[in-house]
């Protein structure tokens, strides 16, 4: 029986809201599967489409960005342009062909360890039927 | 090539339980740069720290990764390690494969695999990072308090006993706030004003207190330690230098407003002072009410001023000072009481709010302390007290608990009772929550000595009927409607963040919660600190609190304030934005996305205030050429992380 195919993932988490999220996650006993490897960021804000393309183009099948909700960024109005930058990247990569899902933002404070959570769960579970991703890999 | 040390903890089971922690090590030892790689019981150990700091020494690594729990907990343990190594300590950085791995998966192959990436990951950022020396600023020694309740009171007071100079800013004419309001305060029923008056006056004598009434913070600009600061001060066009407090322009006053002291309760002239121990002890022209500063509108008041204290041409004044650090204590508001319809607020003259009550109670009131009601003057027999009233009501009010109204319905019933011993106390209540030193005990007394009668249920409608009060309510504990022929009804209307407290969150650049009450920086460990380094909350701008809780979270606020104050100099963490002047072209991106105004255009290239600069980063991902970025975070350290981490 073929392995069942496990997607690799990166999440960029901003330092002060989502990590802290996926931390309490950790405290609180949670599980999620373990497809997710994080890179702590100071602020979504600082996640640069490149750096997205750049996890792609290494060769994952997933990626996620998170950050404080919108309103409640410790940098006051980091996660503004966020939205704004992930929003017009989504597009950017659907315009190209990948399946939307494969990239995905969300917003996680810091006490929201069963949020972050699901949050994997359901991306990994997404991301399974899928397939490998070979749109933008390097080498496939 | 940097000479790397991995230090992998087991944190006993922690870590070890779910990751092969020897595996880990040894493949760490295969990656480039990595001179020394091995795995300990406990990394955090005084025994674990010394391997480090041996390792350093011996494999003259100039770099270390220790692969642990999260970074918010043991990074300055480990770094300051590394220092003592002789290490600079930003070549020190945490792997985190604790929260983020261990402790949540199971598989032990998967766990393992994922921590390898984890670490590889680090090791890749270290390898790039920078020797960084923290940024020095100076410090203002000068603090500056923003509102004149109890809680900016008793920081004022802290800070001034401590030995700096204080600046006391409150937007009404006197200082006081809402506790100078009270009757009497729970538990011990000793009288609200005589134990805050002292206060007061200690705090306008103290000679490191520079008193600021009737003012408002207008702006706000700097960082911790130097802040710039324009107050605005209202002109209350009476002189009080001048003023004998004779009583005779309010005697000539054709005009009369609500009196906001009383809430309502009483009139008030367009010149006034708010109450008898008003301080500063003078009298304030409401330039909104008065019809006009010109002897030919009016000008009564003016003619009978035999000191000629009342000066016409006063003009606002902007006045600039320079602090080091911001106490918030901006208070509380009541819910606004037209959302509550059905309890007939500003209908029916009886129905008041709790602070409407105090006044009532309070033997400065507009009654000298008689229990009156406010529609016809007789002494009501029959009250009903509504706790909860826009209170724990997610689906149409406020969805917290405003924490004091349980006890101050417990100690309204008992004033009623002292007040009126023939009448009948009701109170309607969800839960009672009476955590505190003496408030289970003053709760018990209020039911067993003055008969106050709980009823747990909501009250559905309140309606005039036949010159009572009718009361439509529920007992839930025996399943029965409860009908009541009050003659006056109290509402314990939920507390608000103070009006204009938002705006002010805005200038201060410090975070607002759901409800609109200030954020503080953690919920259990940072309790009276903003996220906006050097700036404070305290007392009920931060949520719903009692006075000693008010009280105690000042002294802290002041406290933290004197760990700024009492510096020479503050140091700032260097992980700011650098900027590569050869690539930069100066389109002024970043500068507009910046949040803290830290990047500026100079000479055609942008210039980074790196005491501004918090580090955060967002102008790094908006330039397009890569030319500003963070130190010790650079683009080619997160490409290089993001192969790590996909096993590249």
């Amino acid at each position: 029986m073929a392995e069942e195919f496990e997607p690799k993932i990166v999440a960029f988490l901003c330092k002060w809201c989502s990590s802290a999220g996926s931390d309490l996650a950790g405290v609180t006993r949670m599980e999620y599967p373990s497809n997710v490897v994080p890179i702590t960021v100071m602020c979504s804000g600082s996640v640069s489409p490149l750096y997205i393309f750049s996890a792609f183009n290494k060769g994952a099948d997933g990626v996620l960005v998170s950050g404080c909700h919108p309103g409640d960024c410790h940098y006051i109005k980091g996660n503004f342009y966020t939205r704004r930058r992930i929003t017009m990247v989504k597009k950017l990569l659907e315009y190209i062909g990948l399946e939307p899902q494969r990239f995905q933002m969300s917003w996680v404070s810091a006490a929201e360890g069963t949020k972050y959570t699901q949050i994997i769960k359901d991306f990994v579970k997404e991301l399974k039927p899928l397939g490998p991703q070979t749109k933008l890999r390097r080498n496939p | 090539m940097k000479r790397t040390g991995v230090f992998i903890c087991r944190c006993g089971i922690n870590i070890a339980g779910t990751v092969d922690v020897e595996k880990v090590a040894k493949e760490l030892y295969k990656h480039t740069g990595v001179v020394h790689s091995e795995d300990y019981i406990y990394m955090c150990s005084d025994p674990g720290q010394n391997l480090i700091v041996e390792a350093i020494k011996e494999k003259k690594l100039d770099s270390v990764i220790i692969a642990c729990c999260s970074p918010t907990l043991h990074e300055t343990t480990f770094r300051n390690a590394a220092k003592s190594a002789g290490l600079n300590p930003f070549q020190c950085e945490i792997a985190n494969i604790r929260e983020q791995c261990s402790w949540v998966h199971k598989d032990m192959e998967k766990a393992t695999e994922k921590s390898i990436k984890i670490t590889r990951s680090a090791v890749e950022r270290v390898r790039r990072n920078e020797s960084l020396e923290p940024i020095s600023i100076p410090v203002t020694r000068k603090a500056l308090v923003i509102g004149g309740g109890i809680s900016g009171i008793q920081s004022a007071l802290d800070l001034a006993n401590s030995g700096f100079e204080v600046i006391l800013v409150e937007r009404s004419p006197s200082i006081g706030g809402h506790m100078i309001q009270l009757s009497e305060t729970f538990p011990t029923l000793d009288c609200s004003q005589c134990i805050l008056t002292p206060k007061m006056v200690e705090a306008s004598k103290h000679p490191k207190i520079n008193l600021m009434t009737y003012s408002e913070v207008q702006e706000i600009s700097g960082y911790v330690g130097n802040f710039k600061v324009k107050i605005l001060k209202k002109p209350t066009y009476v002189d009080p230098d001048k003023c004998t407090l004779c009583d005779e322009c309010t005697r000539v006053c054709p005009v009369v407003v609500p009196n906001e002291f009383d809430i309502g309760l009483t009139g008030r002239r367009a010149i006034y002072i708010p109450f008898p121990q008003s301080i500063p002890a003078t009298y304030t022209l409401d330039i909104k009410a008065c019809p006009g500063l010109l002897p030919i509108a009016c000008g009564k008041c003016e003619d009978v001023c035999e000191p000629n204290a009342i000066d016409f041409d006063m003009k606002p004044e902007i006045i600039e000072e320079e602090v080091g650090t911001i106490i918030a204590a901006t208070g509380y508001d009541l819910y606004e009481k037209e959302l509550m319809s059905e309890y007939g607020y500003g209908k029916y003259p009886d129905v008041l709010d709790g602070l409407q009550f105090e006044r009532l109670c309070s033997a400065s009131g507009p009654t000298m302390g008689k229990i009156l009601r406010p529609s016809d003057h007789k002494e009501p027999k029959e009250v009903v007290f509504v706790q909860c009233v826009g209170s724990r009501d997610p689906e149409l009010h406020c969805a917290y608990c405003s924490k004091i109204c349980c006890m101050y319905t417990a100690k309204h019933a008992m004033l009623f009772k002292h007040h009126v011993h023939d009448g009948q106390a009701y109170i309607f209540y969800i839960d009672i929550r009476s955590g505190g030193k003496g408030y289970e005990e003053f709760v018990q007394r209020a039911v067993e000595e003055d008969g106050v009668l709980y009823l747990r249920g909501k009250v559905s409608k309140i309606f005039g009927d036949k010159g009572k009060l009718k009361v439509w309510g529920v007992d839930t504990l025996s399943g029965k409607d409860i009908e009541i022929d009050a003659d006056m009804v109290v509402l314990a209307m939920a507390t608000r963040p103070s009006k204009g407290a938002e705006e002010l969150a805005k200038k201060l650049k410090i975070a607002i919660d759901k409800d609109g009450f200030l954020s503080e920086a953690h919920p259990k460990l940072r309790p009276v600190e903003s996220v906006t380094s050097g700036m404070f909350l305290a007392g009920a701008a931060q949520a719903p609190k009692d006075i000693p809780e008010a009280v105690a979270q000042a002294s802290g606020a002041a406290a933290k304030a004197i760990t700024i104050l009492s510096q020479e100099r503050l140091y700032h963490a260097p992980t700011v934005a650098m900027v590569n002047v050869n690539l930069c072209t100066g389109c002024e991106m970043c500068v507009h996305v910046c949040p803290y105004d830290a990047l500026s255009l100079k000479d055609g290239k942008v210039e980074v205030n790196e005491v501004l600069c918090e580090g955060c980063g967002t102008c790094s991902a908006t330039c397009l050429r890569a030319a500003i970025q963070i130190k010790n975070l650079t683009p080619l350290q997160v490409h290089e992380m993001i192969k790590a981490c996909l096993g590249g």
